[in-house]
This record gives structure tokens, C-alpha cells and sequence, in this order.
């Protein structure tokens, strides 16, 4: 005779045994996915609204290049290539972290003490506890658009060239991450700062989508080696299209997007590690 | 009318202690003042001139004074009524013996008050280093442009106070607030002049406030029209000025009766 209890998946578990963090990770990120789609109408409107603002994205970047021929000696079509190859890559990032933007929100209302109690990474909390499935919308509308430049650019495929169309959204995605977490780290020290990083993030996302030929030599050189934007989509980009980079930003920089995500992350994690060190509680 | 006084005037005494925040903010605006004055001229010099009539020059200046004038306007809003409402703090609001609208109004024009300086005058200072700026030698724009400065903060004031009012009816404004800062930003040519889009999207833009809210001061300071256009610009956006506030207090009427406030 089989009780209702054990026809529940969760009952089988032996309620002895000692929760591990999987098991807790699979239970957050459920319940918030439940909760974000338990408000139906508003959670569509959300995801309406994430497309709408990758829809208008683009075309902030057609409202300049339909004016000529070619932008930063790209056309129409090989802007759309990177502007896609950026954008996949951002909206990866931000739904994995772009939660530690408002890192002072979430340090003001006290809530960082209570992820700072909980047996479980506070990172890999951000990164689950408030998993906003509504920015889902903005990755399906970016991998439109990547869709889209595949199909309407002339590429000369190799494996190589192949191998680097495949990395690169992953390498993209991880150095999104990796500025969004040291945008997060940085509020620690400086609270009110948080639009100081968003010079970073979303300017780093605005140089990304855009043909970084474009843009002032300083920029350029900004962009590439020091926070590395232009790494995200227009640099791997010249590789996969056969063409010559500006001064700035040389065709050989299209491999290193991987490498520059690897440092980069580094870096931020330890300054993420420093500043929950530095943090000290008030009283909550 | 004191009253509305003494709370632009606290207001502003509130912005001013935000000192770091003005500062980042700053920054933040001359960053990307540099990297759209870049992506404009690039644009331009490809083009060989002019486009949508703007020179580069004037393409510079524009988006110089977009990015002095971004933060002053409000072009990012708050969602503070919003919150108000979900707390219930409303009903303390509304049982003032001041007008909803008009004391928001009055605080958001003393917010803009401090923003001016600290936020508009660096990416000024930057525009001027690093391209030139195309200002006009005459009193006339600067005088209008005053003016029209006022008009495009309480347009936008109106507009964000109108998407927090609808908190009145539904429980979460955050999609429609999603979804008027994507239109907003686009329409108003924060981005991209709204002349340098294509007809269709020309068009529709001219028929919507947005453009009231942020091209038409910046062209305006900028000298790029003649007294009598000015004149008429600013003449549109108090009309547009005029149509918001009547949504905003019909909203205001009815989304007051329907609100319940749980707990006492």
C-alpha cells in the first residue's frame, strides 16, 4: 500500500541525511523560478520588455548605420555579427550576475547578512537567489540576432575560425561576469558608486556591440586592454570575417578573449573575496 | 506655494549630500560622452559631412549637452511613489494638506537644481578638451533654452510620475516601466539624434512627447534653430506638457479612490 507521502519525489530523500549544497541550490533556484512565473501576465510583460530593449538596441545601431555605407569599415550585415556576438554575451552575464550591480542596494537593506549566514557561497546565492528568468527574454532576442548575422554575412569557414565562433559567447558571457562582479566588489568600499561601475558594465556593453573601429584610439586601447570590451564580439569578430583591425585593436586580438576572460575573472574574484573580508556587519 | 518651496529647497539639501553618487555619476556620463561622440563622428566622417544635419560639430555638441543635461532632466526617473505604494506610506501622502502631484513635482525640480553643477558641468569640461564645443555666441538660445530645460524636467517628472501612478492598479509597474525607458531612451535621442533615424521610425518618434523630453532642449542650447522654431518648440512641449498633466491628475483622481491601504 503506497502512502501519498512517497509518491512525492522530495519525500524519498531521508530527511537524516545531511543537506548538501546541490540539493540547496536546486531548491533555491526552483522556488524563485516558481515564484517568478507564478505572476503570469507580469512575468510575460517583463520578458516583452527584455526583448523590446534588445529590439531597440538595435536599432540604435541602424539608426547610425543606415546613414552609410559602412560603419567603422563594417557593413550593415558584419555590425549585426558583433552586435549579436555582444549581445548573447551580455545577456549570458547578466543572468548569471548582473545581480551584483546593486550590490549597495543589497548591502543598505541588509540583506547581504542574511546570504552571509547561510552554509552556501554568497556568489553562487546572487547568482541563484534572484536568477531573473525575464532577462531569458533578452537572450532569445540576442540569439535572433546572431542567427541572423550568420546567415546574412559572407564568412570563409574554417575549423579554426569555427572554434572561435564557439568560444566566443562563452568568453564574452564570462568577462560580463567578471565586470559585473568586480562592479559588485566595488560598492563595498565605495557605496554610493554604483554608477561609477556602470561605466564599466554598461559602458563596457555599449563599446561591445559596437565596431570598436569606430571609436577614439585612447578608447579603443581602454577597451581592449584594460577592461577588454572590445574582446567580447568586435576583435573575434575581425578573425571570423577576414578583416584588418584599427591601430588600436589589431586583428591578432580576436584570440584573446579567452584568456583576457581568465585573467579578468581572477582578478575579480579575488577583489570579491577582499571585499566580503572587509565587510563588517551593522548590527542587523 | 511656500510649502512647494520649502520642498524643492529640501529636496535639493537631500540630492547635496549624495556627494560620491554625483560624482560617479559624472564620470559615468563623460565615459560614455566619449564613446558616442566617437561612434557619431566615425559616422560622420564616413558620410563625408553632414547627416541628418548634423556637422561634426554639431554632432559633438549634441552629444555633450545630452550628457550635461541627462541627469538634470531625469532621464532615469525613480520608482520612489511606486514603493510608496506598496508600503502604504502613500496614505500619509495623501492625507497631507498639499497636492500629490505638485509636492513630487516640487521635489523633483530641486533635485534637478543640484544636479546642474556637479553633474552637468564635468562632461562639459571633458566635451570642451576633447572635441570642441559649437555653443552660440547670442543670449537668445540660452535664455530659451532655460526655459526649455524647465518644460523637458517636469515632461519628464510627468512621465515617470504617470508609470509609478499605475502602481495605483497593478502590483508590479516594473515591465511598464521597462518598457517606457526603453521607448523613452530611444525616442527622446539620447541615443542618436531623432533625425538621423529612418523616416518611419522619424516620424513616429515626432508624434510621441519623447523627443520634448531631451532633443529639443539640447538643439535648442545648442543655437542649431532660429528664435521663431525655438519658439515653436517650446510652444510643443507645453502642450505635451499640458496633455500629461491632465493624465496624470485623472490618474491621480481615480487611482485614489481605488486604493486600499491594509493596516492602520
Amino acid at each position: 500500500m503506497a502512502s501519498p507521502r512517497t509518491t512525492s519525489p522530495r519525500a524519498t530523500r531521508d530527511p537524516n541525511t545531511p543537506v548538501t549544497n546541490l540539493v540547496l541550490l536546486k531548491l533555491l533556484v526552483s522556488a524563485r523560478l516558481r515564484s517568478q512565473l507564478a505572476y503570469r501576465g507580469s512575468f510575460l510583460s517583463d520578458v516583452a520588455g527584455q526583448v523590446l530593449l534588445g529590439l531597440t538596441e538595435f536599432v540604435e545601431l541602424y539608426a547610425i548605420v543606415h546613414n552609410v555605407s559602412t560603419f567603422g569599415g563594417m557593413t550593415l550585415a558584419q555590425t549585426l555579427l558583433v552586435f549579436g556576438l555582444a549581445s548573447v554575451a551580455f545577456a549570458l552575464g547578466d543572468l548569471l550576475l548582473g545581480e551584483t550591480d546593486s550590490m549597495s542596494e543589497t548591502i543598505r537593506s541588509g540583506k547581504l547578512e542574511v546570504l552571509l549566514v547561510r552554509p552556501l557561497p554568497v556568489l553562487l546565492q546572487l547568482a541563484t537567489s534572484d536568477f531573473q528568468l525575464r532577462r531569458v527574454g533578452r537572450l532569445i532576442f540576442a540569439l535572433a540576432a546572431l542567427a541572423a548575422a550568420l546567415l546574412l554575412t559572407d564568412i570563409d569557414w574554417d575549423p579554426a575560425k569555427m572554434v572561435l565562433a564557439i568560444i566566443t559567447p562563452i568568453a564574452g558571457a564570462a568577462i560580463f561576469c567578471a565586470l559585473f562582479l568586480g562592479a559588485g566588489a566595488m560598492q563595498f568600499w565605495i557605496l554610493d558608486g554604483r554608477q561609477f561601475a556602470n561605466a564599466f558594465t554598461y559602458g563596457g556593453r555599449y563599446v561591445a556591440s559596437m565596431p570598436g573601429a569606430a571609436l577614439f584610439f585612447p578608447i579603443q586601447i581602454f577597451f581592449t586592454f584594460v577592461i577588454p570590451a572590445t574582446l567580447v564580439a568586435y576583435a573575434p569578430s575581425l578573425v571570423i570575417l577576414g578583416l584588418d583591425g584599427p591601430a588600436g585593436i589589431p586583428a591578432w586580438t580576436g584570440w584573446l578573449g579567452l584568456p583576457a576572460a581568465v585573467v579578468l575573472g581572477g582578478l575579480m574574484l579575488l577583489l570579491w573575496r577582499a571585499a566580503i573580508k572587509k565587510y563588517t556587519g551593522a548590527g542587523g | 506655494m511656500r510649502a512647494y518651496w520649502e520642498l524643492a529647497k529640501s529636496s535639493f539639501r537631500r540630492h547635496s549630500t549624495y556627494r560620491t553618487a554625483a560624482v560617479a555619476g559624472a564620470f559615468t556620463n563623460s565615459v560614455f560622452g566619449l564613446i558616442r561622440a566617437s561612434l557619431l563622428l566615425s559616422a560622420i566622417t564616413t558620410a563625408g559631412g553632414a547627416i541628418g544635419g548634423y556637422s561634426a560639430m554639431e554632432a559633438a555638441t549634441y552629444v555633450w549637452l545630452g550628457q550635461a543635461l541627462l541627469a538634470p532632466l531625469g532621464l532615469f526617473g525613480n520608482t520612489e511613489l511606486a514603493g510608496r505604494v506598496k508600503s502604504g506610506d502613500i496614505a500619509v501622502d495623501l492625507s497631507r494638506s498639499v497636492n500629490l502631484t505638485a509636492s513630487y513635482w516640487a521635489q523633483d525640480l530641486g533635485r534637478a537644481a543640484f544636479d546642474v553643477l556637479p553633474r552637468g558641468l564635468p562632461p562639459l569640461i571633458v566635451g570642451a578638451l576633447v572635441t570642441g564645443l559649437a555653443m552660440p555666441g547670442t543670449p537668445g538660445p540660452y535664455l530659451l533654452g532655460f526655459v526649455s530645460i524647465l518644460a523637458a524636467i517636469s515632461l519628464n517628472f510627468l512621465g515617470f510620475f504617470a508609470i509609478n501612478l499605475l502602481s495605483f492598479w497593478v502590483l508590479e509597474i516594473r515591465g511598464f516601466w521597462m518598457l517606457y525607458m526603453v521607448l523613452m531612451n530611444l525616442l527622446s535621442g539620447f541615443l542618436v539624434p531623432v533625425t538621423w533615424f529612418p523616416d518611419w521610425l522619424f516620424d513616429f518618434a515626432r508624434a510621441t512627447p519623447f523627443p520634448s523630453m531631451l532633443q529639443t532642449p539640447v538643439d535648442i542650447l545648442a543655437g542649431r534653430t532660429d528664435g521663431a522654431e525655438s519658439l515653436a518648440m517650446v510652444c510643443l512641449q507645453f502642450l505635451w506638457l499640458a496633455v500629461l498633466l491632465v493624465v496624470v491628475q485623472v490618474m491621480v483622481r481615480f487611482g485614489s479612490r481605488k486604493l486600499v491601504v491594509q493596516g492602520g
